[in-house]
């Protein structure tokens, strides 16, 4: 079956497709698009950045979103819009966004630029996290050039609009049947419409490997040159896509992307607000999902320590049915993970914080923003009456997988809420973790933040200044 | 210079953006890899050394061969040419000679139908090595006397007997990271080959001239068979000075071996391992001073790793030694610098050039100094500067055009320097977990390649017929805005809009034996060269209106409104014509060579340099003492330009520099492990600054004042001197962990860059001091 996608309100399709050859590859040399660039082909640098369009709910609308073309796989643009650096031309004159950053200093070697107006043009437009600060909106577009002051000013410089009316009737005439696939030499792709339809593929492929944002996906096709023998594509499946917000909590769908739960975590709490914030550059967070991010069992993911802190349950589903386990356990050891052959995982549950509880995530890495954890700490304390009556600690970058801190929780249970207390739960931290030194940080230096992020969380109940950014901010 | 052409020239254009700006906003300039691939090419991967030093046993490539897609695998036996990749030396091999001396070293050249092909096959040669002692590190290169060269020393007075005598002594020592370069756009090259022989290049590459030199000996030809072309590059930042002819000469190879065309576009990791970087340093000092503070006595030893070959070690380290004075009078002083060669890659050029390591050190001297005093480090710094009768450089050169007591002094002023460090001050006694700290440093950095020779540049201006005008010159593009400040020069000579110069690619067939655009002197020296190239072409049209109209020279005046000759007015585009027609040569080449620079290597003496550019930065910052975070609060800068050439793409140096110069020494670490491996080989683990880390607050002034000697336009060198600026970034890092135990007179133990952890080890450090 061939792929389609619309380019510049025209379809494109290709028949035979290499479903792991990256979209950025496709433009550069098979369509002579050449201007979205490689600069790192793992989806930091954001040269690569183009936006994709998908009909939105009501389906009167495009809305669009920044993505990293170097790790996106041709299947994931399947009955999608895609917008290219070529894209903005209009009878050769530059817009507005890109007229004003010609005359403004933006561009110094250039090479950087396509991604950064790609990334600006997107916000112009309502792109997904338009209202993003805009230092947020390029924090995955890396310039070595400017020191972005003038890329920066230049983001609210212009007023775009733009009638995607055409395009809308486009999509809608695009409307794909329930399951895509393909073949390729003797691999093979899937892109099932539905859970369902997920399920019966699992369980015929139980070797499959299984696409959502392909963040993790698409850098062992460009660093690790692997042949994937089966992928099949859930990011489309709407169900999976679904978050379900309630007094109990949030129901989140394995496939939503995580600048799609991204008001929904802040709603839940501030530092889930913030969490998601520092998660990855946006390119990354419109295309990793919430559900991939545990799936993959990395320990450095920044998801699992803040859901398990808070009593995520995760439900895992097959043909045979569902089940459902506290986060936690899925996490068996380093690459293993509570997934059985055939299933897949399909939501998680993740409950309110009461007003009895204090909870407080934080973040260590060497940059503010896209950068991967050293250490990620997540404290939910239930106080009542002065007393600590649960502590649920969980911690990323301290164990093989993300680990509740059992020890430290003991020295908090029953405990006054008090800064001996926490100081003395601090210090049982140590016999918690044995972390690892590797580039990210020390094991000593991780031992010492992990007992400092208890500790910052004492001081924020007592209205300290926590946070350098806060000063960042206030300095306004 | 528009209508007199005996005055000093100035341009009278300045602040026009980017000659390429509209191509890069809309996706349409044109970078080596956007060209169009012809169907025949091959793709070029290197199979990588997996040792740190080691005798190759046996090699095993019939995998590779065997691999899809592989039309040919070569090795050092196939070379038949100079196998040599190096600007100086001759030890940099393209493919390993049989001892591997890094980790990523080139072993094998694979070539294949496709790219993905090439790197699969790569990783397939099964390498059989015998272990050699290897050298990762500083202390283990100096414990084995492994140097690139002999130490050297650059001294005045006796150092030692003014330290001894001072009343007061502070001595210690700290280390500092090296850096990445993280262009963007990754080391790539594309050759075709063609008649007879002939190989033509495109590279991105700072030293076209030296590609070619190389690929001639390489391939058993003359320069004159091999020309090299670069319109632009995505970023350099001196990491394709001498590091892009790896990639261009294996493409060379191939071309000529195969008779296909061939290009090495290399994987982003890959170049982070297989490339050189900025040097790291460790500094250990040991100073006497009076009760101001003043320096009576220096010495100071700089240990640099230069990895595993010689590159251009050498002029880096001189470098670092002669800004190790910076702003200020060491009137006793010993610098020594160790060069030491170690089993990682060779380190190589960065905007700065050894510059920053000098300059990082002696400010953190005046740190120590201050600290020891009890001192707002800044009263310090002023006690130090160079002043009349104190004005000599530890190399002998007389600092005619000190302007760093002026800069300081508006700078204290415009950002109220004072009144916030009273506010930092008070924010310190009022917090627990955050600390803020604040500090102003100097820069004054010396203009000039330090190797004499290379000061010159040439120049090659067509003027057609209709009027339309062609530059080129030896000076490369890579997003400095050199073309647009040369064309705005040529454009001036002729008083015609600068949309009528077409900006050409820098090739070896226009002009030949060129210097590598560094040193900061691209516009110096090729502005200097372009304008000279107009001014045969103008004083040829002079001389043919002066005939023709029965004028002299003096009546004709080029204009914006035409060329006037007496009361006559001609359009440019007619003039040229009639020239044409008149049989006069519009074509001209033009050439400058710095003037007035002596100076003797052997004794670190003489005057290195054709004048200083200077300029000065607060910085504010804050940390958490907590977790080691810190976050860049201000940053307020007053630079000297001279006459700016263009104020738009100066303020653009002045601010990237600074973000750059910021990255190194904060967010940037290096990390190898103890196999000589380097682990932060991505963007995933090797974080240079984003948006967001780019202090809300940022001004930028110039100095108002020009060069004293005289340049183009009497401006001065931006590329490199800001970047400078960012150490009071770490000055006021380490005044912030100070604040932690502000009753110790002792200078934080900080190593650069100040990652979350470095900090908390200095904070511990300090506390326990």
């Amino acid at each position: 079956m061939s792929l389609r996608f619309i380019l510049d309100n025209r379809v494109v399709e290709i028949a035979n497709v290499d479903p792991t050859a990256t979209l950025l590859d496709h433009l550069r040399y098979r369509m002579a698009r050449t201007g979205t660039k490689e600069g790192c082909a793992e989806g930091d640098c954001g040269a690569c950045t183009v936006l994709v369009g998908e009909l939105d709910a009501g389906q009167q609308a495009v809305r669009w979103r920044a993505v990293n073309a170097c790790i996106m796989f041709l299947p994931m643009l399947h009955g999608k819009a895609l917008l290219t650096i070529e894209s903005l031309a209009r009878d050769g004159a530059l817009n507005p966004l890109q007229a004003y950053m010609a005359g403004n200093g933006s561009s110094q070697c250039g090479f950087c630029t396509p991604g950064f107006v790609m990334s600006l043009y997107g916000r112009c437009i309502g792109a997904s996290g338009h209202a993003l600060p805009v230092a947020d909106v390029i924090a995955g577009n890396l310039c070595r050039c400017t020191g972005y002051g003038p890329i920066l000013e230049a983001a609210d410089a212009v007023r775009l609009d733009r009638d995607d009316s055409e395009l809308v009737t486009m999509l809608r005439n695009l409307a794909t049947p329930d399951t895509v696939s393909g073949e390729f030499g003797d691999r093979r792709w899937f892109r099932p419409g539905t859970a369902a339809a997920l399920a019966e593929l699992v369980a015929a492929y139980p070797d499959a490997c299984l696409v959502a944002g392909a963040t993790d996906v698409g850098l062992w096709v460009t660093k690790g040159l692997r042949t994937i023998a089966t992928l099949i594509f859930l990011g489309d499946i709407a169900t999976l896509g679904a978050i379900i917000e309630t007094d109990d909590g949030l129901t989140i769908g394995a496939a939503v992307r995580y600048a799609d739960a991204h008001d929904a975590l802040a709603r839940l709490h501030p530092d889930l607000g913030e969490l998601t914030r520092r998660f990855g550059g946006l390119q990354v967070r419109h295309a990793a999902t919430v559900g991939g991010n545990i799936a993959n069992g990395s320990p450095i993911g920044d998801g699992p320590p803040a859901l398990i802190a808070l009593g995520t349950t995760l439900t895992l589903r097959s043909t045979a049915g569902c089940r459902t386990i506290p986060l936690e356990d899925y996490f068996l050891g380093y690459g293993k993970q509570d997934r059985q052959l055939g299933e897949f995982v399909e939501s998680l549950h993740v409950p309110r914080p009461g007003s009895d509880d204090v909870f407080h995530v934080s973040k260590l890495s060497r940059r503010f923003d896209s950068d991967i954890s050293a250490v990620c700490g997540a404290f939910r304390l239930t106080v009542r009456d002065g007393l600590i009556v649960n502590a649920r600690i969980a911690f990323g970058g301290m164990a093989a997988t993300p680990k509740r801190a059992a020890g430290c929780e003991a020295a908090l249970i029953g405990k006054p809420f008090t800064q001996a207390t926490i100081v003395t739960a601090a210090a049982a931290l140590r016999g918690d973790y044995t972390p690892l030194s590797d580039v990210r940080g020390s094991a000593a230096y991780r031992l010492e933040v992990a007992a400092s992020l208890l500790m910052r969380l004492w001081y924020k109940t007592q209205g300290e200044a926590i946070s350098v950014l806060e000063l960042a901010a206030a300095d306004d | 210079m528009t209508d007199d052409c005996n005055a000093r020239p100035v341009v009278s254009k300045p602040s026009n953006p980017h000659d390429s700006a509209c191509l890069h906003v809309s996706g349409t300039a044109c970078y080596v890899d956007d060209v169009g691939e012809p169907v025949d090419l091959l793709h070029l991967a290197f199979g990588q050394s997996s040792e740190a030093h080691a005798r190759i046993v046996a090699m095993d490539l019939t995998a590779v061969w065997a691999a899809d897609g592989v039309v040919a695998v070569f090795t050092a036996a196939d070379i038949q040419g100079a196998n040599d990749v190096s600007p100086v030396a001759g030890d940099d091999r393209l493919l390993t000679d049989g001892e591997v001396l890094c980790v990523g070293q080139a072993v094998f050249l694979v070539a294949a139908t496709s790219q993905r092909a090439a790197r699969a096959a790569a990783r397939l040669g099964r390498i059989d090595y015998a272990p050699l002692p290897a050298y990762l590190t500083i202390d283990a290169a100096r414990a084995a006397a492994s140097l690139i060269e002999p130490t050297q020393r650059m001294a005045r007075g006796d150092a030692q007997a003014a330290i001894e005598a001072a009343p007061h002594r502070v001595a210690d020592g700290f280390d500092m990271g090296g850096q990445e370069h993280f262009y963007l756009e990754g080391q790539v090259a594309l050759a075709t080959p063609g008649e007879d022989g002939q190989i033509h290049l495109l590279s991105s590459t700072q030293h076209p001239s030296e590609i070619q030199h190389l690929v001639a000996l390489l391939l058993c030809r003359r320069s004159s068979d091999i020309t090299v072309e670069v319109r632009r590059m995505g970023g350099a930042f001196g990491g394709k000075e001498t590091q892009a002819a790896l990639f261009a000469a294996a493409a060379a190879l191939v071309a000529d071996r195969t008779g296909r065309p061939a290009k090495f576009r290399c994987d982003r990791d890959d170049d982070m391992i297989m490339t050189g970087k900025r040097h790291d340093f460790r500094v250990a000092y040991d100073a006497g001073f009076d009760d101001d503070g003043r320096i009576l006595g220096l010495r100071l030893r700089l240990a640099s790793r230069c990895g595993a070959t010689v590159d251009l070690s050498p002029a880096i380290n001189d470098r670092a030694m002669f800004h190790s004075d910076n702003c200020y009078w060491l009137p006793a002083v010993e610098i020594v610098s160790e060069r030491l060669k170690t089993h990682t890659v060779s380190a190589t050029a960065f905007r700065g050039f050894g510059g920053p390591q000098g300059m990082l050190a002696i400010e953190r001297v005046i740190d120590a100094v201050a600290a020891r005093l009890g001192r707002d480090p800044l009263d310090v710094r002023l006690a130090n500067l160079y002043g009349p009768g104190r004005d000599v450089t530890p190399y002998g050169m007389t600092v005619t055009d000190n302007i760093a007591p002026q800069i300081i002094a508006r700078l204290r002023a415009d950002a109220r320097y004072d009144a916030r460090r009273q506010a930092v001050e008070a924010f310190n006694a009022r917090h627990t977990v955050l600390k803020k700290g604040i500090a102003l440093t100097p820069v004054k950095f010396g203009i000039s390649f330090t190797t004499t020779h290379l000061n010159q540049a040439g120049a090659l201006v067509h003027v057609y017929a209709d009027g339309s005008i062609q530059i080129n010159h030896g000076g490369t593009e890579m997003g400095q805005g050199l073309y647009t400040k040369v064309a705005q020069i040529v454009a001036d000579v002729f008083a015609v809009p600068v949309s009528q110069v077409r900006i050409t690619a820098t090739r070896t067939d226009k002009v030949p034996n060129t210097s590598a655009t560094a040193a900061s002197a691209g516009a110096d020296l090729n502005g200097m060269a372009a304008y000279n190239a107009a001014m045969t072409i103008r004083e040829r049209l002079t001389g043919f209106l002066s005939r023709s109209f029965d004028r002299t020279a003096d009546e004709v005046r080029f204009t914006a409104a035409g060329v006037r000759v007496g009361a006559e007015l001609l359009g440019f585009g007619d003039l040229c014509r009639k020239a044409y027609m008149g049989r006069i040569s519009l074509s001209a080449t033009g050439y400058y060579a710095t003037p007035d620079l002596a100076y003797d290597r052997a004794a670190h003496w003489g005057r290195p340099f054709y004048y200083f550019a200077y300029g000065a930065a607060v910085a504010e910052v804050a940390i958490d003492t907590l977790t080691g975070e810190h976050k860049v609060l201000a940053v307020d800068i007053v630079h000297d330009v001279g006459r700016s050439l263009n104020p738009a793409i100066d303020t653009g140096q002045i601010e990237g520099g600074f973000i750059q110069g910021q990255g190194w020494l904060t967010t940037e670490e290096l990390v190898f492990d103890a196999h000589g491996r380097l682990l932060t080989h991505s963007p995933a683990t090797y974080k240079i600054p984003t948006a967001s880390d780019r202090a809300r607050h940022f001004t930028i002034a110039f100095w108002d004042g020009e060069n004293v000697e005289p340049t183009i336009n009497r401006s001065k060198a931006v590329g490199e001197p800001p970047f400078m600026l960012a150490i009071s970034v770490f000055s006021a890092l380490s005044q912030a962990i100070a604040a932690t135990a502000p009753e110790r007179r002792s200078v934080p133990p900080l190593d650069a860059p100040a990652t979350p952890e470095a900090i908390l080890r200095a904070i511990a450090g300090h506390r326990g001091a």
